[in-house]
């Protein structure tokens, strides 16, 4: 039992990460990651909705048809937004209007149709649950690393702005990395993203291989002792 | 197992699909109604406080309730007046300028005499970088209008250096303040255009 949890925590924060491995939901990852903060935000933001929506997916997953589970997996997401939508704007203004426009973008976010379909659908309420965490945790983790990378080179700061989105006893994550920077305006602009998206792909499978290789080393080095 | 083989069935399909809008739009009704009431007044407190960044001073009436609206040279214009015992002392509205992408909405205010009370963009698309030093955190480019009217500097005089006026652009942005200092201008031209209906003082009541 213990081993599946580790297995779907992998899985969903390295493995199988939405962004670097699934290659999902790169329109709000581009979109948004102009700062690490940002990043933080939709990525919490969608970490969500993902979790009510595999919890709600599959606790109704017997009682769909499947010819007819997309529309109705459609509907529970876009329900789920705009509630979120709502209460964020109601309850935590402040919050809302540094998040709002991200708020909207979680219902383009495929990568939650995606895990209510391959995921949430064919597993248990607790599975999915953990599943859906973890998914949005790994997305979390993939726009605050993108985010973080853009805006250290792009305008010289990490995480500006966090206390807008934290409360201020946050703003401690506030750093000014490069004093005096001039700033490199193509990395906050779209093809900055595109650039970052791709040498952090590039890294991860660098790294992974590596490891590969290591643990394959390993492994002949134990068979022939 | 019998529920298998009833969402087989067509007629289990449309209900479903029935059954999951009505509970979702039920859903989006009732939370539509409990967070109404907030979040309109959250956006009242909002847009009273985009209007008091630019009406410096005291005022003692209801900014919000007290308005008026004019037709302007690009349709209806919501003008908030703010009154000191009875008096318009200020009037506050939006001007548009279209910039580099798109439509630059600021919010100008603007004293009975004319003259700019000062300008804040609350929404616009500009280029990160280049074109949102129009933002006061940004830069204080913005502030370069208070206290401006169309005779300080002289109505020709209203544009980027570039175009032989007065105000600075930035290095690599012209289109940007251009359109805001042409929207700006178009706000002065429309107050001293209205300046009885805005003040209320129309056959010299009150």
């Amino acid at each position: 039992m213990n081993e599946k949890y580790g297995r779907i925590t992998r899985e969903g924060l390295w493995s199988n990460n939405v962004v670097f491995a699934q290659m999902l939901a790169l329109c709000p990852t581009l979109a948004v990651t102009s700062t690490a903060t940002n990043g933080l935000g939709m990525g919490l933001a969608t970490t969500a909705v993902l979790l009510l929506s595999n919890i709600i997916v599959s606790s109704v997953r017997q009682l769909v048809s499947p010819e007819v589970r997309i529309p109705v997996y459609i509907v529970l997401i876009a329900t789920l937004v705009t509630l979120l939508d709502m209460a964020l704007n109601a309850w935590v203004h402040e919050l809302y209007k540094v998040l709002g426009l991200f708020i909207a973008l979680i219902v383009v976010n495929c990568a939650i149709l995606g895990r209510a379909e391959s995921f949430a659908s064919k597993n248990g309420v607790a599975d999915a649950a953990l599943d859906g965490l973890m998914m949005g945790l790994g997305f979390t983790l993939a726009l605050v690393a993108l985010g973080g990378m853009r805006e250290i080179l792009g305008s010289g700061t990490l995480f500006s702005n966090a206390h807008l989105l934290l409360g201020s006893a946050f703003a401690f994550l506030e750093t000014t990395i490069v004093p005096d920077y001039k700033g490199f305006l193509l990395m906050i602009l779209p093809p900055g993203g595109f650039m970052a998206l791709g040498f952090l792909l590039a890294a991860k499978r660098v790294y992974d291989r590596r490891r590969a290789e290591r643990a394959e080393a390993v492994a002949a080095a134990t068979v022939a002792g | 197992m019998k529920l298998a083989e009833l969402r087989t069935r067509l007629g289990y399909q449309a209900l479903l699909l029935g059954g999951v809008a009505l509970l979702t739009s039920a859903a989006l009704a009732f939370a539509a109604l409990l967070t109404g009431p907030e979040i309109k007044a959250a956006e009242e407190a909002d847009l009273k406080q985009s209007l008091t960044q630019v009406l410096p001073g005291s005022y003692d009436n209801d900014l919000l309730k007290d308005t008026v609206s004019l037709h302007g040279e690009a349709g209806e214009v919501l003008v908030y007046r703010a009154r000191r015992t009875g008096k318009v002392e200020a009037v506050v509205y939006r001007v548009t300028g279209y910039g580099y992408s798109g439509a630059i909405v600021c919010m100008m205010g603007v004293s009975r005499e004319g003259k700019v009370l000062g300008v804040r963009v609350i929404k616009h698309a500009e280029t990160p970088g280049l074109g949102d030093k129009i933002e006061p955190a940004k830069a204080k480019w913005i502030f370069d209008f208070d206290g401006k009217w169309l005779g300080e500097p002289p109505v020709d005089k209203w544009a980027v250096k570039k175009d032989g006026g007065v105000f600075d652009q930035f290095a690599g942005a012209t289109i940007t303040p251009r359109a805001v200092v042409k929207a700006v201008k178009g706000g002065l031209v429309f107050f001293e255009a209205n300046r009885a209906a805005l003040l209320d003082e129309a056959g010299g009541v009150r």
